[in-house]
Parts: structure tokens; C-alpha cells; sequence
């Protein structure tokens, strides 16, 4: 069977069965569509959490960064786990004892505010639309390079299937698919790292390989891969950090944004109960740490394994000439995404770090500048053809990374359609609507949020390219702390919230502008993104921790010169801190 | 379970102690061991490095999931123990 029906056969299969779960999870009501009829078991949703979490980046791309920044991109790992912790203590229980079906409606009513309400709505919506165009954009290259069709035709199938259970079964349609999308999607992850992990080390579990002894040259595997990356130019992969105030703030920046992204709060609606709300988080975790565990030595191996491809005799000797090129190297240059050049005419590959520290060295050698550069995206996707594995594995692969894209889609889908037909149309135009318009209209809303999606996932705007800064940033500086006020705090007010929300995004969004160009327009940033120009050190990426700060300082000191809530406001929170009596999620 | 009774202040005071012991052990696992204090721990050798390293890529993971489950099983007993669980 060729590699082409092979994978064919496992995404086709694949989708089949997220069909086949969109008929049998047809939502009948609203409480159906918005939080999947809130009967869902803690372990259930735990698994749903990690797909709707672990999106194309955490499938496709999280890899390739830790295996090209080493240690100093630790900050992923930490900064997407560690947010669960925050979410399971400061959040989850409480909102899902307040029992209603979105983010902004919780700060709608704590802060009796509509406009509170409606600048959540807004943050909400700019952070998951950046958000869902990159998994659109991921399951399109996903399809190219597997399914060999035409990107943009890779979108549209895969916006039909989410269209077929999101529209159907809203949250409870997602709800399944995604706890089958986590399995295709774990499965397809680890199967290829513990092949590869037993290759290099003799030891079956990833984790723990990547701490044990490289099997071919009897020292630790990371020695080894220090001692080969350093020969050839580049920095040790354990190397310590200079700049540790930056990497402190980026990993809160995406631990606050992670706990603040309304796409995972609402999973925490579909519990039955409070209890059920702290169980479900710690098994979020467990299933994200399967392959949140895993990445690293996947990255760490898959460096290693690239750089004795090139030179398989060690990088001292020669590396191989262009015309004995693997296989997988020359499917990946079909692409694009891999390219050689051969700079001194030799027919060799040579891959180095180009620079100046290494130039004498490279001269010596003959070497004419690096001549091999290979996006980091592919280092997933191309690691079982690296690690020379069967057919069947890579087809998996295919089926896992368009699970990671699809399940996370559905979740920000989810998020903003629930926010379009609940937030603005039954709470701010039409109050009165039934509850079979309110699903009507909730259906419509997701019709509409999947076509935007898949036309911005066809043509990316520039500001696509940076859910980091903006996704996380927001939710970090202006969700998280409004959410974690309401709950904390019976003294924080409507006008102090507002506040500090809009002060929180607008000191975040002007840093990241300053930086980025305003609105991510090229040539309109006022500062070279370099790390010499960033304010004591702070990456534009990592002050959403700042504007957290500032969010929080603005709402205390504006609440403190202001009228304390109302009686019944302070009788919310409290009812909030008790588990007692929180039912399911009502809609009223 | 408004109101103010005498019980209800003292669930939550055990609620804020429970948050506040388990956010220093995050911070320490990750900021501290894994960031900050990762030169003061370079001498302990994990694996062809060092344990800061280690807590950088995986001890912090797996500190953080048995966080959670330990403050979800202390939170269900003080509900009981104060009576605000529900049925």
C-alpha cells in the first residue's frame, strides 16, 4: 500500500469517526449546546480538556522550539502546565458554582455591568479568533503535505467536519469528538517518541530517555547532543539564560493567559459538580503532561537524529554528500520547508551556525556559510521518517496533528459563537428570545464564526502569526485578573473593573505595538523588536505578566475611591465560595 | 450560604491557607528551581545535566499535577468538614 492510502486511511478514518459522534451527540437544547448538558464526568472532560488545549502548536510546532532554543524555551513547558494550577485553584470551582454558560456573563453580572460584559466579549473574541486562524492554517498545511491537496482545499474538508458536530452538537458534540481527537492525538505523539527513544537510549519512555545514556557513544544523551551541536557553531542545548526577569515573565505571561482563555474556562462548565471542577483540572493535566513530557525528548532526540543524518560520521569527518540525501529530506524540500544550497560547490550538506565566533573554524573546513535550513515546524511531522519508522506511523502522525488542529478549533469556535448568540444577542439585543431561537441563533453564530475562520485560515492577516503575544497577552492582562478579582475580593467594583480590564489590555496591546507595529502593520512598530530596545529587559511577549499588575492595581485603587457593590453583588461572591448548592448550569 | 456565620469565614480562611501553601510550591518548582535558583543547583548532575534542567522540562509537570490533585482531595474534605459539599 503506498504511504498516500495509507494516510488517507487513517485521516479518513479519523473523521469518519468524528462524523459518526456529531449524529449520536446532537444537542437539543441550549443547555445542550453551551455546556453539553453539564452531566460530563470529571475524567471525560479532563481528556476533553487536553484536545481542546493541545492545538496544532502544542502538537506541530512546541517541539521544533524547544529543540532549536534548548533550555531556554523550557518557558513553553512550564508556561502551558502551570496555568492549571492557577485555573484549577483561583477559577474553575467557583465559576462553575456561579453555573452560568460563559466568561462574560460571569463578568457582566459580578460587576453589574453591561459594559464590563461587553469589553470581556471583546477580549474574548480577539484573543480566540487570532487563535482558531492559526489551527485552521495548521490543519491546512497538515493536509498539503499528508493528503497531497491544495492547502486552501485542506481547509475547506477540514471546516466541513468541524462544521458537521460543532453546528450539530455544539459542546456536546465537541465534548466527544475531542475526547477521541485526545486519543488519535496522543497515540499519534508518543508512539514515534518512544520508537525513537528506544533507538537512541534503550529506554522506553521518553522522559526518562532523554536523561539516560546515548546508547551508540556511552555518554549522557544530552553530553552528547551538547558536544555535536557545540562542534558545529551552535550554543549548548542545556545552556543557562542571561536575561532571567524575561524568562520569569514570559513563562507567568502564558501561565496567566492559559488560565485565562475563556476556551478552557467553559470546558469547566460541563462538570456536574464543584468537586468535580478540581478533579477535572488535575486530570487535564495528567493527559496534557503525557505529552507535555514527551515534547522535550522528542525535541532533544530529534536534533540529535538530524545532526547524525548530516554528518554520520561524526562532525569532525565530512557530512553527506547532497545526492545521498534520506528520503524524508527530499520529500520535505517538495515542500519548501526544507533547503539546501550548496554554497561552495562541493555536494556536501553543510549544516553549522553561521557565525562570526565560528567563521575561522568554517574557513578551515572549506565551509562557504550554512547551506541546510529546515523549519522547525516539520520536526514532528518528519520524525518518524527520521527515525526511519514504518508506513503506518507517519499515517498516524497525519491523523493526530489534524486531531490537535480540529479539537481546538472547536473549542475557540465554541467559545466565540456562545459569546456572539448568549453574550450579545440574548444579553444585549433581544432578552426575550426563546431559548429554541437563543440555539438557533447559537447555531448560526458558529456557522458564521467557522466560514471567518476558514477564510482568515486561507488568507492569515498579518497578526495571525502572533497568538502568543496576543491571545496570551490578553487573556492574562485583562480576563484572568477581572475573573480572579470577581471571586477574590468582595470590594472590587463595576467602575473598577472596567478600569482595570481596559488599562490592563491597552498597556499590553501598546507595549506589544510599540515593538510589533501598531495593529502588526510591518514598518509602523516606533522600537526594533530586539532584545537591546525592550524596556528593562521585557519582551513584548512576555508583558502580559505586567499588565496583569497593572490591571490589578488600577481596579483595587479605582474600587477604593468609589461607591463598595451592592448588597446582593457581595451576597454573589460569597455564594460562589460555597460549593452547596450550585445545581447544573442554568441560564438564569 | 450567605451570610457571615462563623463557619463559612473559617471554610474560606482554610480555602486561602490550602491556595496560598500550594502557589509557593509552584512558584519554587518553576521560578525558583527551574529558573532563578537553577546556578545555586548546578552542582546536583541529572542525567548529562543538571537539576534545574531537569525541573525546567519535567519536574515542574509533574509537581504541578500532584498540586492539583492534592488540593482537590484537601478541598473536597474541608467541604465535608464544614458541610458546604454538595449532596
Amino acid at each position: 500500500m503506498s504511504q498516500f492510502a495509507i494516510n488517507l486511511m487513517f485521516v479518513g478514518g479519523s473523521f469518519l469517526l468524528y462524523i459518526g459522534i456529531a449524529i449520536w451527540a446532537k444537542a437539543g437544547s441550549t443547555k445542550d449546546f453551551y455546556v453539553a448538558g453539564g452531566g460530563v464526568h470529571p475524567v471525560t472532560n479532563g481528556m476533553a480538556i487536553g484536545a481542546d488545549w493541545m492545538s496544532a502548536a502544542s502538537f506541530i510546532s512546541m517541539a521544533g522550539l524547544i529543540a532549536a532554543g534548548g533550555y531556554a524555551n523550557s518557558t513553553f513547558l512550564m508556561g502551558w502546565t502551570g496555568g492549571y494550577v492557577l485555573l484549577a485553584m483561583l477559577l474553575a470551582p467557583y465559576l462553575r458554582k456561579f453555573g452560568k454558560f460563559t466568561v462574560p456573563e460571569f463578568i457582566g453580572d459580578r460587576y453589574y455591568s453591561s459594559n464590563a460584559r461587553l469589553v470581556a466579549v471583546i477580549c474574548l473574541i480577539v484573543a480566540s479568533v487570532t487563535y482558531v486562524i492559526g489551527q485552521m492554517a495548521g490543519a491546512g498545511v497538515a493536509f498539503s503535505r499528508f493528503l497531497e491537496v491544495d492547502s486552501t482545499m485542506g481547509l475547506i474538508i477540514a471546516a466541513v467536519v468541524v462544521f458537521m458536530y460543532a453546528v450539530l452538537g455544539g459542546m456536546k458534540g465537541i465534548t466527544y469528538t475531542q475526547v477521541a481527537q485526545y486519543c488519535v492525538l496522543i497515540v499519534a505523539y508518543t508512539i514515534p517518541a518512544v520508537f525513537i527513544s528506544l533507538q537512541l537510549t534503550g529506554n522506553p519512555i521518553p522522559g526518562l530517555g532523554m536523561f539516560s545514556t546515548h546508547t551508540e557513544s556511552g555518554i549522557p544523551l544530552l553530553a552528547k547532543l551538547n558536544q555535536v551541536i557545540t562542534d558545529l557553531g551552535f550554543n549548548e542545548y542545556t545552556a543557562d539564560v542571561d536575561n532571567k526577569l524575561n524568562m520569569v515573565l514570559f513563562t507567568l505571561s502564558l501561565m496567566i493567559g492559559t488560565a485565562g482563555l475563556p476556551h478552557v474556562i467553559i470546558r469547566f462548565f460541563t462538570v456536574p459538580k464543584v468537586a468535580d471542577a478540581r478533579w477535572s483540572g488535575g486530570w487535564a493535566l495528567v493527559f496534557i503532561a503525557l505529552l507535555y513530557l514527551t515534547a522535550p525528548a522528542v525535541a532533544s532526540m530529534a536534533r540529535l537524529n538530524l545532526m547524525t543524518t548530516i554528518y554520520p560520521d561524526g562532525t569532525s569527518a565530512e557530512p553527506i554528500q547532497y545526492d545521498d540525501r534520506p528520503n524524508w529530506v527530499k520529500e520535505w524540500e517538495v515542500t519548501g520547508l526544507i533547503k539546501f544550497e550548496d554554497k561552495n560547490a562541493d555536494g556536501r550538506i553543510q549544516l553549522y551556525n553561521d557565525t562570526p565566533a565560528f567563521e575561522t573554524e568554517a574557513q578551515a573546513r572549506g565551509w562557504n556559510g550554512n547551506e541546510l535550513t529546515v523549519n522547525r515546524d516539520i520536526l514532528v511531522l518528519a520524525n518518524p521518517e527520521i527515525a526511519n519508522l514504518p508506513g503506518w506511523v507517519i499515517g498516524l502522525i497525519a491523523a493526530g496533528g489534524l486531531a490537535a488542529a480540529l479539537s481546538t478549533a472547536a473549542g475557540l469556535l465554541l467559545a466565540i459563537s456562545s459569546a456572539v448568540s448568549h453574550d450579545l444577542i440574548k444579553g444585549r439585543f433581544n432578552p426575550s428570545i426563546s431559548d429554541k431561537g437563543e440555539l438557533l441563533a447559537a447555531r448560526i453564530s458558529m456557522g458564521v464564526a467557522i466560514v471567518v475562520a476558514t477564510y482568515l485560515g486561507a488568507n492569515p492577516p498579518g497578526f495571525a502569526a502572533q497568538v502568543v503575544a496576543l491571545a496570551f497577552g490578553i487573556a492574562a492582562a485583562s480576563l484572568f485578573p477581572a475573573l480572579m478579582m470577581g471571586i477574590f475580593s468582595k470590594r472590587v467594583n463595576n467602575v473598577g473593573a472596567t478600569a482595570g480590564m481596559l488599562s490592563g489590555l491597552i498597556f499590553t496591546l501598546v507595549y506589544i505595538f510599540m515593538y510589533k507595529g501598531w495593529l502588526f502593520i510591518p514598518g509602523t512598530n516606533n522600537l526594533a523588536d530586539t532584545p537591546d530596545n525592550w524596556i528593562l529587559g521585557i519582551s513584548p511577549l512576555s508583558i502580559g505578566a505586567v499588565g496583569a499588575v497593572v490591571n490589578f492595581a488600577i481596579a483595587f485603587g479605582v474600587s477604593a475611591m468609589t461607591k463598595e457593590p451592592p448588597k446582593e453583588i457581595q451576597d454573589l461572591v460569597e455564594s460562589v465560595r460555597y460549593p452547596r448548592g450550585a445545581g447544573t448550569a442554568v441560564d438564569h | 450560604m450567605s451570610g457571615h456565620s462563623y463557619d463559612s469565614e473559617q471554610y474560606w480562611k482554610a480555602n486561602l491557607r490550602l491556595i496560598i501553601g500550594s502557589l509557593v510550591v509552584w512558584a519554587l518548582v518553576s521560578y525558583g528551581f527551574a529558573i532563578l535558583l537553577r546556578p545555586m543547583l548546578a552542582g546536583i548532575h541529572v542525567g548529562g545535566t543538571d537539576l534545574g534542567f531537569w525541573f525546567a522540562q519535567q519536574g515542574s509537570i509533574l509537581a504541578f499535577i500532584v498540586l492539583i490533585f492534592h488540593y482537590a482531595w484537601r478541598m473536597n474534605k474541608i467541604d465535608e468538614k464544614f458541610g458546604v459539599h454538595e449532596e
